[in-house]
């Protein structure tokens, strides 16, 4: 198999087949020392919205790879505050590297950048839509965790409205024969273009308001923060902070299955408690440091020195 | 001889069996303001399909291709009749196209392609109820969400 010059902007472009080459790729990443393979590429970390996490893992993978790096993390330092459209920005900076890596506010903004210019691109994270490179992080937690990703039970819970990383992975997850159980207040339910997709794709899922309702099923309980920054009305945001809060002692109150783990994208403010943290259950450091390997698949394989 | 509801036109199109709500919908689309020969609208009239559904008859109008598509996303079942000398010539129903660009807005507001000079393009992923997907965001739109431009 091999996916040369494939962008990688929505889970939805990948197969199956496609999803778990990149595992095995990333296993063997995180076992072998690769060094060099991405000698003399660059790769442009375009970042027109903060996250120190995401793009720092996409810098260690290159770096790691032998590659080099190029790229901003302040949308204030680039040509887009003189009105230069992001057509023209990714155009010219086509010019200048051989990949690129690019995060923005704007939804949609990553298809746009791969239909302007002729080199790879990554989607890393745009607005609240997708976060493919985050959901294979995820998916590869998942496997190593749990031995395997087919037939597993999961539970998203928390900001399920605008946790794009939860939309991404609930597609990625119906490869995979998945129970879903999406635990959320109301106001934070999972969007109905999603809930219809997973329909078209006949996925089993169910919607609840507490995690005590499905504890006893899951294999897998995914943990995402509600974002204060997605709230247009603080007031709103007010209503459901800390509804929901995971922290030892609430786990060892609720029924839950043997060899459940907990992962989280990451940073977490309330919803989980460092209590948690020496716990059988919390896999989500291990996820966070996953992001190097994983990322290393993706950049060696999009720039076709894996196939 | 039965007795139409609407008057009948010598030449022009006649767009029938339009979803009743969607009646005023069709009008705009097709600018009939600007239009200087007759023009009938039915509302309200009873069809066997759709319960109760709206009629245009434009006298000396053809409708151009992006009519008929913007047509059949808001009013899918509609059909359209081609008159002349009062006899209909021809008549199809409208098709939904598998893609459309732009003629159509996304609904979703941060979507880059409500923010750049670009098309905007849209992937129809079901027919029946229509769901279309933006290009972009992957948004989904179904019928009430439509925004034509």
């Amino acid at each position: 198999m091999s996916l040369k010059d494939k962008d990688i902007i929505s889970i939805l472009d990948f197969t199956k087949e496609e999803i778990l080459y990149i595992l095995e790729i990333s296993g063997k990443m995180e076992k072998e020392d690769r060094h060099g393979i991405l000698s003399g590429k660059i790769l442009a970390n375009l970042f027109f919205e903060p996250s120190t996490r995401t793009r720092l893992s996409f810098e260690a993978a290159m770096k790691r790879l032998g590659g080099e790096v190029i790229g901003f993390d302040d949308l204030g330092t680039t040509s887009t505050v003189k009105g230069e459209s992001l057509r023209d920005s990714v155009k010219i900076i086509e010019g200048y590297c051989d990949i690129i890596v690019l995060r923005h506010f704007l939804e949609g903004a990553s298809r746009l950048t791969a239909d302007s210019v002729n080199i790879p691109v990554i989607n890393a994270g745009d607005g609240a839509s997708q976060h493919p490179t985050q959901t294979f992080v995820d998916l590869y937690t998942i496997q190593k965790s749990k031995g395997e990703i087919e037939n597993l039970s999961i539970g998203f819970l928390g900001d399920l409205k605008y946790g794009r990383t939860a939309h991404s992975l609930a597609y990625a997850l119906a490869h995979f024969n998945a129970d879903m159980y999406f635990i959320s207040p109301p106001s934070l339910r999972m969007p109905k273009d999603y809930l219809e997709e997973l329909e078209l794709k006949k996925v089993s899922f169910q919607e609840v308001n507490s995690i005590s309702e499905v504890s006893d099923k899951l294999d897998i309980l995914y943990c995402t923060r509600i974002q204060k920054e997605r709230f247009a009305e603080p007031v709103e945001y007010e209503k459901v902070r800390g509804l929901y809060k995971l922290s030892k002692s609430v786990m060892d109150e609720l029924n839950v299955k043997d060899g459940l783990k907990i992962l989280h994208p990451l940073p977490r403010v309330d919803e989980m408690d460092e209590s948690l943290d020496s716990t059988e259950y919390a896999v989500y450091f291990q996820q966070a440091h996953s992001g190097v390997p994983v990322r290393e698949a993706l950049l060696a394989s999009v720039l076709g020195v894996i196939q | 001889m039965k007795k139409l509801e609407v008057s009948a036109i010598e030449e022009g199109t006649v767009i029938d069996q339009i979803a009743n709500k969607s009646t005023f919908k069709v009008a705009n689309i097709l600018n009939i303001q600007k239009i200087e020969q007759v023009v009938l609208i039915g509302f309200n009239l009873s069809s066997k399909k759709l319960g109760k559904k709206g009629i245009i008859k434009i006298g000396g109008k053809l409708l151009t291709q992006e009519e008929v598509n913007k047509i059949s996303l808001i009013a899918p079942d509609a059909t359209v009749n081609i008159i002349k000398g009062s006899e209909v010539v021809k008549k199809f129903t409208v098709d939904i196209p598998d893609s459309i660009e732009e003629f159509m807005k996304c609904f979703n507001p941060n979507c880059v392609s409500n923010h750049q000079k670009i098309l905007s393009r849209f992937h129809v992923i079901n027919k029946n109820p229509i769901r279309i997907r933006c290009h972009y965001c992957e948004r989904h739109m179904c019928v009430d969400d439509i925004e034509l431009v």
